[in-house]
């Protein structure tokens, strides 16, 4: 909450947390108005940061828990939540959408609706070449995505090669940094909040299989849990989430990498702590790192993928000294 | 009680399990016996339903373990295994605990009860002291006591273990079997120890080559002339103060299949 109002305070006009915290009253539950603060403060609080905010925490709160849930999956601690090919999905989508007007039928919202389709047809993909052979192994399903990833890579180059347009390209990359600068009052921001809350519930409800999956598959089945059933609907459960995420906010990279090590340095590694603790640290990430985006080289807005790479690139650096230190 | 009829398996054309039939009754200990690659750990792996048998029926408590949801068998029959714990630094009352969610439902959560539980199976195999340490971290006989701890936490009345007394010490072996033995509960465990599997089995099932070779009381099972076509390895029976104990030393060239007096060159 203290990040919430802090956060929206922030900016090219700063405005403070008081002001901040009466016009979200105001708004929310009605506190009468004294017009202590001007329109432009009323709209810039309620029209574009809030919104922005509320995005970024759950944005950061899907990635960590789909990260959490992902690296109990393959069992490796440097998986992350588009290793199974969801961003590069996403991304051909918004390059589709960006480049050749693909979806323009859904009008403003085309760019989040491609988008979230590419997601979902790269995860299925990445699925059924995985599950060849009838069985779904952590191997096979990393190996899967890495291949479905590659080619959807070669797709968007091919579609930003095609277009023959800067200023098309120049979008497309600046989508993939990601940004949380598309967020308002929509549709989309309605679903993402609503699948990623979704979606803790239910890895929340799921901890104690996450815990018997993450030791092996056998250890699973003893302890009466389908291992490959589970991982399917896991699969599903993640692949809708980042499907969401990517499609409101672009590909912001190593929060699902990042934060799951750090929820669990927190407060160990049994699901029933991590995920939601993963949540709110990846919120607050986030939500910090998009300050961070907009004051860094006021007027101008860094993407926010630069941000989170900054802080997570050194973080991923020391995990793998410790690493070798440790055996 | 568990029983397995005509158990046959193979992984693609190779048969790895013949007709097998093994039956642990209540209260029984019942030791799978073999040389290596001779279907022990597939045929227990058959038992918990981790692998369908291509012919047979494996069933439990006189019904078809098919025909038990995967959490219903869970809360009827433990499974020490051994499996590398991955990545993820559980500490091991976490993984103790573990035992108790085939009891939970999944919106359940442990409760007292269930902390209690997984305190006793940790004290019960001298373990609690390791309570919150990373299993990862724990040396190799540690492990074992604490997965058999999490299985004890099952409170099933069916235990199957592989290999229990891998990485453990000559005390910590003596230990974990005296424990095993003393569960009363319908006990199948793989072994390859011939004389632990003498000193705490009432049944031995020997297996070769995918069938059964030898199945009976261990004075039945262990003797010479069962034993050595099997493993190619002499044996001799030595009574001792303390019952029968097994020698083995290398078969010459062309001593196959004979019996060992004990006078051939050593």
């Amino acid at each position: 909450m203290v990040t919430l109002v802090l956060a929206v305070g922030i900016g090219a006009v700063a405005i403070t947390p008081s002001t901040v915290a009466r016009v979200i009253g105001h708004h929310l539950v009605g506190v009468p108005e004294v017009a202590t603060w001007t329109p432009a403060h009323d709209s810039i609080v309620w029209q574009v940061r809030l919104p922005r905010v509320l995005l970024g925490a759950t944005v950061g709160a899907g990635l960590a828990v789909c990260g959490v849930a992902l690296q109990a999956m393959v069992r490796n601690l440097l998986a992350d939540p588009y290793l199974l090919g969801v961003t590069s999905g996403a991304s051909t989508g918004a390059a589709a959408a960006i480049l050749f007007g693909l979806g323009a039928g859904l009008g403003e919202n085309a760019l989040s609706a491609s988008a979230f389709g590419g997601a979902l047809a790269a995860s299925l993909a990445v699925f059924v070449v995985a599950r060849a052979g009838g069985r779904i192994t952590s191997l096979r399903l990393l190996m899967s995505g890495v291949a479905v990833g590659y080619a959807l890579y070669a797709a968007t180059s091919f579609l930003i090669f095609a277009s023959g347009s800067a200023e098309g390209a120049r979008s497309v990359l600046f989508w993939l940094l990601g940004s949380l600068g598309l967020a308002r009052w929509s549709v989309p921001l309605a679903v993402v909040v609503v699948v990623v809350c979704l979606t803790v519930g239910a890895l929340l409800l799921w901890s104690r299989r996450l815990d018997a999956l993450a030791i092996g598959d056998e250890t699973a089945h003893t302890l009466g849990v389908r291992p490959t059933r589970f991982r399917v609907q896991l699969l599903v459960v993640v692949s809708l989430c980042v499907g969401a995420v990517v499609a409101a906010s672009g590909g912001i990279g190593f929060v699902g990498l990042v934060i799951p090590h750090v929820a669990r340095r927190f407060v160990g590694a049994a699901h029933r702590r991590a995920v939601p603790v993963a949540a709110l640290v990846g919120a607050i990430f986030l939500v910090w790192a998009d300050v961070a985006a907009r004051v860094a080289l006021q007027p101008r807005e860094l993407p926010i993928g630069i941000i989170t790479a900054l802080v997570g690139a050194p973080f991923l650096l020391m995990l793998v000294r410790r690493f070798h230190a440790s055996g | 009680m568990i029983t397995a009829e005509n158990v046959s398996f193979a992984y693609d054309d190779a048969v790895v399990l013949n007709g097998v039939r093994v039956t642990a009754a209540p209260g029984r200990v019942v030791g799978l016996i073999g040389p290596n690659g001779s279907g022990k750990t597939t045929l227990l792996r058959t038992l918990y339903a981790s692998l369908e048998p291509r012919a047979g029926l494996v069933s439990l408590d006189h019904a078809p373990i098919g025909s038990y949801t995967p959490r219903e068998v869970a809360r009827r029959l433990a499974v020490v295994v051994q499996e590398g714990s991955g990545e993820l630094p559980l500490t091991v009352s976490e993984l103790v605990l573990l035992g108790r969610a085939p009891h939970l439902s999944t919106f359940q959560r442990q409760s007292r009860e269930d902390y209690a539980i997984a305190a006793a199976a940790l004290s019960r195999v001298g373990t609690r002291h390791l309570a919150e340490r990373v299993f990862s971290g724990l040396s190799g006989g540690e492990k074992q006591r604490v997965l058999i701890a999490r299985a004890l936490a099952q409170q099933a009345d069916h235990l199957l273990l592989d290999e229990p007394t891998n990485h453990l010490d000559i005390r910590y072996q003596h230990e974990v079997l005296q424990l095993v033995r003393a569960l009363d509960v319908a006990t199948v465990i793989v072994l390859h120890d011939l004389n632990l599997a003498a000193r705490y089995c009432d049944e031995l099932v020997l297996l070769d080559g995918g069938t059964v070779a030898a199945a009976g009381t261990p004075d039945e099972v262990l003797r010479p002339e069962v034993l050595e076509p099997v493993y190619r390895i002499g044996v001799q029976r030595v009574p001792t103060d303390d019952g029968v104990q097994l020698l083995f030393r290398p078969l010459e060239q062309g001593e196959h299949r004979e019996p060992a007096d004990g006078s051939g060159p050593a």
